[in-house]
């Protein structure tokens, strides 16, 4: 059990009342955006709130994801700032709140949740023994339980440890991870096919999940790095000399080159494959003004971070991280929309109702952040890979 | 031994920041002509010795391009130009697929050719002998000591001032380094003569050795597991037979299986006036004609004849076959259109069997019937 040398500052320090204030602005803000976009057009708000759960969903599953890669992989670079990823994995809980208005309007978004078309439709009749709303409501609170179960399980463990200092508990979280990981990967897949592919129930893909979770760990990456860059300026978190902002850096264009890799791999197989049935769903992303959103997307999503992360000083350099986290944010977001919106409507488009799910989510992650500090120590104090990680270097 | 000159004096040193600091200390010194040994990267060591940033990625960047660019090449020249083949009916310069190669290719040259680069540029390739080599010094930086040595060419070296130095940063141990082979070091000789030799030379000796066993080698007992045997195989010459062809030809009047002459080659007024349908219109008979239309001629003529081609415009499409002209046609008309072809149409007398064509006209009869339909058949 070694002691911190240094110093650690405060580290329940809460969060300045202006942001939170900020934050309550944002989300209410969003909200009711959300509101009133579900008076004018319920269908429409029902697949912007699609996006919602799917990017909600990124980040706090992401969040939990990045603990639990921490244990069991034994990293001591990211001791640190594993708060920071357990704070946003505190948006768990709010899942379950943000999949009420789909869940309620499923038969407008989903076209096998209405009796009369999966009937007569013979696809959707051989898919409905798992797409059909009862167990699709029961997959949603068993996914959203997963997440929130680790995520209670992994941050009670890691704050008792605050106080009582014992290895002990990191072994628990080791063992925990083994157990989480393999049950992330079925929760990342079924959300992914669940929310994402089963809006087009004809078309399907195996890289779906893979898919969805390359942009998971990309976004939720981007979010703690934005996070940690924030806090090391406020001072919240000790001072970071060695390499643990260069990792970041690193992780994110590891993941940046990895959903390209992805994309790509599940591009080239149903374009050579090209068969009916699977190049559907490229084919309404090439046409009606959808073409320009797909290459958009290839340059925000893929060149630009590529090339702003390449060389080693962009790594290092606190502000282009923070750029790169926001620009990373809004490719994940991008390509959620990209993903969700051509089922709603043939040509492009783009509304205000679709800004309600940015704000919603920032505002959310800002009270999120301040409910925990102040509450729970930014630095896991009692971790014993503490003082070795404060001096990390590669 | 003695009178050999010194090239360094080295020194050993037990961990890592020992190694840090004795790095920036050495710098902060005004030594230029000093470098670090460790047995594994120490990240952060560049910059302890002030070394300017490495140029290497922006080399390794630049190979990596021309691999990519160079892959995309040469998969341009294949498939436009030397071997253009329509594979799954996509374009002949179908850049997805390249993608994967090229990306092989990308970091397969960005690799090996970084660490040629290396191998030249720091090793002195092909120079292989170095004053450190063989020492106790490298032995242990290669094991688990972290070693820096000042070069006796620095212009402040001092054989003595260095060892206090080093002595005063807790080195566990300090040697001195001799030259033992005067000259090799000093500049890379990858353009001499003997070097450029012993390269062509195996150059060659691997061509040659490569050609002798893929070309003579397997087909020498017994390596040729019975490959190259005593017989005569298609296509091949003879010298037995006087015409030195290998085949022969058939006996003058030799008929194939199932060969009918077709009499009215060229002439299809003839084939209309002469030929009758053997076929009687029975349900069996138009269900053949029916598959085989859609398999052979629906592609141009579209399902129902009208001539809406499937093609979207990628070949002409022929006119319909419920022209007054078509329907008017004695059924030998339509077999010598389908036997000898007409305009852009090919023939289709090895495709389609002749009981077969028979088969597709009375469909084509049905079709007919069918969008021009006479008074009777409407009620």
């Amino acid at each position: 059990m070694s002691t911190v040398t240094r110093d650690l500052g405060n580290p329940l320090r809460p969060m300045p009342q202006g942001v939170v204030r900020w934050g309550w602005i944002l989300l209410l803000l969003g909200a009711v955006l959300s509101a009133v976009a579900y008076l004018l057009d319920a269908r429409r708000a029902g697949y912007d709130s699609v996006i919602l759960v799917l990017f909600l969903a990124s980040l706090a599953a992401g969040a939990v994801f990045l603990v639990a890669l921490e244990y069991i992989s034994g990293a001591v670079w990211s001791v640190p700032m594993r708060r920071v990823s357990e704070f946003l994995a505190s948006l768990a809980p709010v899942l379950p709140v943000a999949g009420i208005l789909p869940l309620i309007h499923l038969q407008d978004v989903f076209p096998w949740a209405t009796q009369g078309k999966a009937i007569a439709d013979h696809v959707m009749q051989a898919k409905s023994p798992y797409l059909n709303t009862s167990f699709f409501v029961t997959r949603f609170a068993l996914v959203c339980g997963i997440w929130i179960l680790f995520f209670w399980l992994f941050t009670r463990n890691s704050r008792k440890q605050d106080t009582t200092r014992e290895q002990r508990l990191t072994t628990i979280n080791i063992r925990l991870s083994a157990v989480f990981l393999p049950v992330f990967a079925f929760a990342i897949s079924a959300t992914a096919i669940d929310w994402g592919m089963s809006l087009e129930p004809h078309w399907y893909s195996t890289i779906f999940g893979v898919y969805y979770f390359s942009g998971t760990v990309l976004a939720a990456l981007a979010a703690v790095t934005l996070a940690v860059v924030l806090l090391l300026e406020g001072n919240y978190l000790p001072k970071l000399e060695g390499d643990h902002l260069y990792s970041l850096g690193a992780l994110m264009f590891a993941f940046v080159n990895f959903w390209a890799y992805i994309a790509f791999s599940q591009f080239l197989l149903i374009w050579y494959a090209n068969l009916p049935e699977e190049t559907a769903w490229f084919i309404t992303r090439w046409h009606n003004g959808w073409q320009a959103v797909s290459i958009i997307l290839i340059v925000v999503h893929f060149a630009v971070p590529y090339f702003v992360l390449l060389p080693q000083e962009a790594k290092m350099d606190p502000k282009r991280l923070k750029f790169m986290a926001v620009w990373i944010l809004f490719a994940h977001l991008l390509d959620l929309y990209w993903l969700v919106m051509p089922s709603f409507d043939q040509g492009v488009s783009l509304g205000w109702s679709e800004l309600s799910v940015p704000l919603i989510v920032t505002g959310a992650a800002i009270l999120v952040f301040s409910w925990n500090m102040g509450r729970h120590n930014i630095v896991p104090v009692g971790d014993p890979k503490l003082e070795r990680a404060l001096h990390f270097h590669l | 031994m003695t009178e050999k000159p010194l090239y360094a004096v080295a020194a050993l040193f037990d961990s890592p920041s020992a190694i840090m600091h004795a790095a920036e200390e050495t710098a902060k010194a005004g030594f230029t002509k000093y470098d670090v040994n460790t047995p594994y990267p120490v990240h952060g060591m560049d910059h302890a010795m002030r070394l300017r940033t490495s140029r290497m990625g922006y080399f390794a960047f630049a190979f990596g391009l021309f691999g990519t660019i160079s892959a995309m090449l040469l998969m341009t020249w294949i498939t436009l130009v030397d071997y253009p083949l329509v594979i799954g009916g996509k374009p002949f310069w179908s850049w997805p697929a390249f993608v994967p190669i090229a990306f092989e290719v990308t970091v397969l040259s960005a690799a090996v050719l970084s660490v040629l680069a290396m191998i030249v540029i720091y090793f002195k390739f092909p120079n292989v002998g170095h004053p450190l080599h063989d020492t106790a010094y490298m032995k242990a930086v290669s094991e688990d000591r972290f070693g820096i040595y000042v070069q006796a060419a620095d212009p402040l070296f001092d054989e003595a001032k260095v060892r206090k130095h080093f002595a005063s940063l807790g080195a566990v141990r300090i040697d001195p380094v001799y030259v033992t082979l005067p000259g090799v070091a000093d500049r890379p000789r990858l353009f001499e003569k003997r070097f450029m030799g012993v390269l062509a030379a195996t150059a060659i000796v691997t061509v040659a050795v490569t050609y002798f066993s893929l070309n003579k080698l397997l087909y020498m007992e017994p390596f040729n597991w019975m490959m190259d045997q005593n017989k005569l195989k298609p296509q091949k010459p003879s010298t037995f037979f006087r015409d030195g062809m290998g085949q022969r030809q058939p006996v003058p009047g030799t008929v194939a299986r199932g060969f009918m002459p077709y009499p009215f080659k060229g002439k299809p007024d003839d084939a209309g006036k002469y030929l009758v349908n053997p076929l009687l219109p029975t349900k069996e008979v138009v269900d053949r004609g029916r598959t085989k239309f859609l398999t052979f001629c629906s592609p141009c003529h579209g399902n129902f004849g009208r001539g809406d081609s499937r093609l979207q415009g990628q070949f002409p499409s022929p006119p319909t076959l419920h022209s007054d002209k078509v329907r008017n046609w004695p059924d030998g008309s339509i077999y010598h259109v389908i036997t000898e072809g007409q305009n852009v149409m090919p023939s289709y007398a090895t495709q389609i069997p002749r009981d077969d064509r028979w088969a597709i006209i009375e469909y084509i009869r049905v079709l007919q019937r069918a969008q021009n339909p006479k008074e009777s058949d409407l009620k």
